[in-house]
This record gives C-alpha cells, sequence and structure tokens, in this order.
C-alpha cells in the first residue's frame, strides 16, 4: 500500500454546524479496514487537526473515533456563533476541504 | 398496541420540497402518524430576529398540502414541529391559517387542530433571573446577563415532548407545534401510545432528518420509522434507498458533538450502546438506546438580537500586485470610513472570495489567493442612512487604495454593480441557554380548535 489521500479512503469528509457555536466534523469509512488503517496512522489527532486549520487545541471541544459509524468526528468551536455579520459559512458547511488531501501513509 | 409506524417526508419542512413519489409510497404503506420538524438554527439569527421564514410560504404550503391530504385520507395524525424554521408565534399562527384554508380549499371534513407557542417573554424572563435561577449557557455562552437579555428581540423555547402529548390527549387530529426539539414530533406519539422512553426518543432521533439516515445521499426523501417493544426498525422508501447500519448508525453524529448522546427537555438519549442489524436491504433496526429521565427539567433557549441595518457591496481585483496587497486596500476603505464615522458605533466585514472568504482564519491556504478575487463588503449601522454610506466608503474607497508599486492608477478593483444592495438587518445570537422549569408545560402554551367543513 501506498501513501494516499484521505479522500480516496473516506466515503464521506463533511462539516456541518453543531449548535451556533460549533462546528462539527465527520470523516466516515465504508470499510472497517480503511477506517483502522487511518485510525492507526495518527494521521488524524486532536493535535494534527489543530495544527491543520491553525487554532489552538482548546477549540477542538471533542474529538471522537466513532466505531459503530466507522467515522472520525472532531468539533471545533466558532470565534463568533454562526451568521454574525462577516460569517461567511452560516451552515458550516464547507469546511471540510483542507482535510481531503491529508497524507495517509501505508 | 404492538407496533407504530410513522412517515418522515422533509427533515426542514419549507426549506426545500419533499419529493413526491418516495412520500406516496410511504403513504400507502399505511403509516400511523405523519410527521415533520420544519426548524433548524442552521438558518443562522435573522430569521429569529426578524420574525421571517428563510423560504417562500409556496414551498411550506406545498408540503403541509400533501401531508395534511394524505393524513385526512388515512385518518391518521398529522405533527409538525417548530413551524416555519423558527417555531416563534407568528410562524405557528402562519401554519394554523395555512391548515385552515387547505382544509376549506379542499372541503376536508372537520377535525381537530391543535398547536402550540414557544416564545419566552423577555419580561418574564428577567423576572425569573431576579428570582434567582440562573440562565446558563450552551457551548461557549456565558450565563445570561439582563444587557444581553436587553439586547434580545426574540426569544423561544425548545419544547419537548410534553404539548405535543397533551395535544394528542386532547384528541388533536393536526399539531403544529412551536419551536421543539425536532425528535420531539416523532418521540411524543411514539410515548402516547405507550412505547417506552428508551425507543421512542431513539425513533424521534433517527427519523428527524429523513433521508439523511438513508443512502445512497439524497434528501427530503421520506423514510419510515416502526417502533415495538423490543426494537426501532427504520426503512427507506425510496426505491434506490436504502437503510443501512452504515447509514442509520452515521445519521447518530450528524449535526451533533457527541454521536453517542443528546439532550432534550426532561433528559438524555443514550446510543452508547445501540446495536444495529440489517433486517431487509432497505431496514435498519436499532436496540439497546438508553434514556436517562433527568431530575429537574432544563429547557433550551434561542434568542436573538439585532446588531444593525445592512448594505451590502461586491467588487473584484485581478491585478495580481493588488491580489497579494489585499489587506491594504481594504485597511485604506476602512480608514476612510473611520475618518467618516469614527471609531465605533458601527461594523464593516470583508470576506475576501479566492482568498479565505468561505473559511476566514481557519483557511489553510489563504497565503496562496487565486488569480483574482472577489471581495464582499458588508456595513451595518444603526439606521439604513448610514448603513448604505458606510458600506458605500468601505466599498468605493477599495478603488482609490493607494498602493505604492501599483501600475494602474485608474482604479484599483473592478465594480460589477455601481450600488450597495439593502440586505436583511444584521442579527447576532443572544441566547444560547437553559433554565429550569418546574413543569415542562410551563413555557408551552397549547390551544385546540376545529378545522375543515
Amino acid at each position: 500500500m501506498n501513501t494516499q489521500k484521505l479522500s480516496e479512503l473516506a466515503k464521506t469528509i463533511r462539516s456541518k454546524n453543531a449548535g451556533v457555536n460549533k462546528i462539527t466534523f465527520d470523516i466516515i469509512f465504508r470499510e472497517a479496514a480503511q477506517y483502522e488503517r487511518v485510525k492507526r496512522s495518527g494521521a488524524i489527532t486532536r493535535d494534527s487537526m489543530a495544527a491543520l486549520y491553525r487554532i489552538p487545541v482548546e477549540r477542538i471541544s471533542d474529538f471522537v473515533e466513532y466505531d459503530p459509524g466507522l467515522a472520525i468526528k472532531f468539533t471545533v468551536y466558532r470565534l463568533q456563533p454562526s451568521g454574525s455579520a462577516g460569517d461567511g459559512d452560516i451552515f458550516g458547511a464547507q469546511q471540510y476541504a483542507p482535510l481531503l488531501d491529508i497524507a495517509i501513509p501505508a | 398496541m404492538q407496533h407504530l409506524k410513522i412517515i418522515c417526508p422533509n427533515g426542514h419542512l419549507g426549506f426545500a420540497p419533499l419529493r413526491p413519489e418516495s412520500f406516496e409510497i410511504g403513504v400507502n404503506a399505511q403509516p400511523d402518524f405523519i410527521a415533520a420538524d420544519s426548524g433548524s438554527d442552521d438558518v443562522g439569527p435573522v430569521p429569529l430576529g426578524s420574525d421571517t421564514s428563510t423560504s417562500p410560504e409556496a414551498w411550506q404550503r406545498g408540503d403541509l398540502e400533501k401531508m395534511l391530504l394524505a393524513s385526512r385520507r388515512l385518518g391518521v395524525p398529522m405533527v409538525i414541529g417548530s413551524a416555519g424554521d423558527t417555531g416563534s408565534n407568528s410562524r405557528v399562527d402562519r401554519y394554523v391559517a395555512i391548515i385552515k384554508e387547505l382544509a376549506q380549499q379542499h372541503g376536508l371534513k372537520k377535525f381537530k387542530l391543535g398547536y402550540f407557542y414557544s416564545e419566552v417573554d423577555k419580561e418574564a424572563l428577567r423576572a425569573k433571573m431576579r428570582a434567582g435561577h440562573e440562565v446558563l449557557g450552551l457551548d461557549g455562552f456565558a450565563t445570561l446577563t439582563e444587557s444581553e437579555l436587553d439586547a434580545t428581540d426574540r426569544i423561544v423555547a425548545m419544547a419537548g415532548v410534553h404539548p405535543y402529548i397533551e395535544l394528542l390527549r386532547q384528541g388533536a387530529d393536526v399539531i403544529i407545534g412551536g419551536r421543539s426539539s425536532d425528535a420531539a414530533v416523532f418521540a411524543a406519539p411514539a410515548l402516547f401510545h405507550g412505547f417506552a422512553e428508551d425507543r421512542a426518543y431513539y425513533l424521534g432521533k433517527v427519523l428527524e432528518c429523513a433521508s439523511f439516515c438513508a443512502e445512497p445521499y439524497g434528501g427530503k426523501e421520506t423514510v419510515m420509522g416502526t417502533i415495538s417493544h423490543d426494537d426501532v426498525q427504520v426503512t427507506a422508501m425510496h426505491p434506490e434507498q436504502r437503510c443501512t447500519i452504515a447509514s442509520v448508525s452515521g445519521h447518530a453524529m450528524y449535526e451533533r458533538s457527541n454521536p453517542y448522546e443528546e439532550f432534550f427537555a426532561g433528559g438524555r438519549l443514550d446510543m452508547t450502546h445501540c446495536h444495529y442489524e440489517q433486517i431487509d436491504p432497505r431496514t435498519t433496526r436499532i436496540t439497546g438506546s438508553r434514556f436517562e429521565p433527568a431530575a429537574k427539567v432544563r429547557v433550551k433557549l434561542e434568542g436573538a438580537g439585532k446588531v444593525g441595518e445592512r448594505y451590502v457591496g461586491l467588487c473584484g481585483i485581478r491585478d495580481p500586485y493588488t491580489v497579494a496587497n489585499v489587506d491594504r486596500v481594504i485597511a485604506w476603505a476602512r480608514e476612510q470610513a473611520r475618518l467618516r464615522f469614527g471609531d465605533s458605533g458601527y461594523g464593516l466585514h470583508y470576506n475576501v472570495y479566492g482568498r479565505d472568504g468561505v473559511m476566514g482564519a481557519l483557511e489553510p491556504l489563504r497565503d496562496q489567493p487565486g488569480h483574482e478575487l472577489c471581495v464582499m463588503v458588508q456595513g451595518v449601522a444603526p439606521t439604513q442612512e448610514m448603513a448604505e454610506e458606510l458600506t458605500m466608503i468601505g466599498l468605493r474607497q477599495m478603488f482609490y487604495a493607494r498602493l505604492p508599486d501599483v501600475k494602474g492608477t485608474a482604479g484599483s478593483v473592478a465594480f460589477p454593480l455601481d450600488e450597495v444592495l439593502h440586505a436583511s438587518p444584521a442579527y447576532r445570537w443572544t441566547l444560547n441557554h437553559t433554565v429550569e422549569v418546574d413543569d415542562p408545560m410551563e413555557l408551552f402554551k397549547t390551544h385546540l380548535v376545529e378545522a375543515g367543513i
């Protein structure tokens, strides 16, 4: 196996409001093998997500490896509640793009 | 009763129309209830603050009509929650009026129409605060202060199952709810018919977004949930969709920071020990959910307050030097606004599309802008006149930005329009809180009337 992009391994990569002050990110896999591989790789952790989005780790309220859904999930506090003037993404729906190209080692 | 079947055709009724084909299949499956939630705080604070809906009334009416006609034809109740996005009183009144009009228009036989309100009076809440009830913030909001309450235009409380059960008890055939938990419109009928909380709340959770619990992805399609004394089953009605272990368990994490639990007025649904089983190609069976009743009932409150009137302007940038120096262009325009209006008392916001307009400070690639940019300027001020002039300064002065090495000296930006556009007023979320109540019905007044002929 070669290094692959997260978008080649996950079936769903999305972001969405979780209430008015947080955005939650879901990375969902079709196969347990791919889920386990990404989990094992250590590429997706609370610290690496904070680094990717350039935020202090405290802004990540939750980080969950959700086995029943074959999913890795983390949630970020907004700086301002959704829909405040200047908010470019009221639904929080387009914040996941930086996850797509994360390199997952073999 | 051994089983109760509920169909849900839409996860946010009114926001986009339901899909009639799978709805018809669902209706033909002879459900005991037809239910949908119509609200969301995803739409931001403007609809609640300004007491509007985000979508045309025609879309709301269209879905209500399909559901009402099916419900009357089958002789089963119809339940709608969080009327008109926000569940404010005016939205409940609008839905109630639509139901009455539809009943007349179609000559429907007399039926009982129940509804309840969710708005919370500011002064009543202030009195509660002064009596020592703390209004506690959720997700990073501080405990409510009176000044933040003063800044609030409208508050709705999030009902649980209680007002729905009360109206079912009174014999309502159609229920229009004020703001409520999405799951309540499904959990309440199950509880009313004697099914256990452990499964009734899960039934609500899994049905609340209609076909979002099915795959392949496709919104606004009908799904059917069946509750028994042993399990919950959920089935996709669209011939091309399936409720799979992955899609159903995956739905538990949608829009939630914690996929294992969800809070309601009166308790907490615990999905930690849920077990999922594929029992036919389109149906998943769920067991093991638990509901933990709360010792004290805390009700969630949502509130929005007006920040100011708003105008919006747009411009584009193509010169690579200006693209690289867009922050200096913006700083120049901001400074001109400051010279005109001072340091405070207004808001000037810039979204730079092509650089970080979508993600702002979360954008990892903000130092790699595209070859052209679009800048959206929003000016927010106490009056329309000031907001218009502020936005015009914030936009027009970008044209005159003084960049030392610019080759193009005839204008720093491109205007697609000469004007700035009047937008909705700016609001902000002021309440995302909870308050304790002695009686879960305290904030929700129910009414029962007749409709039809």
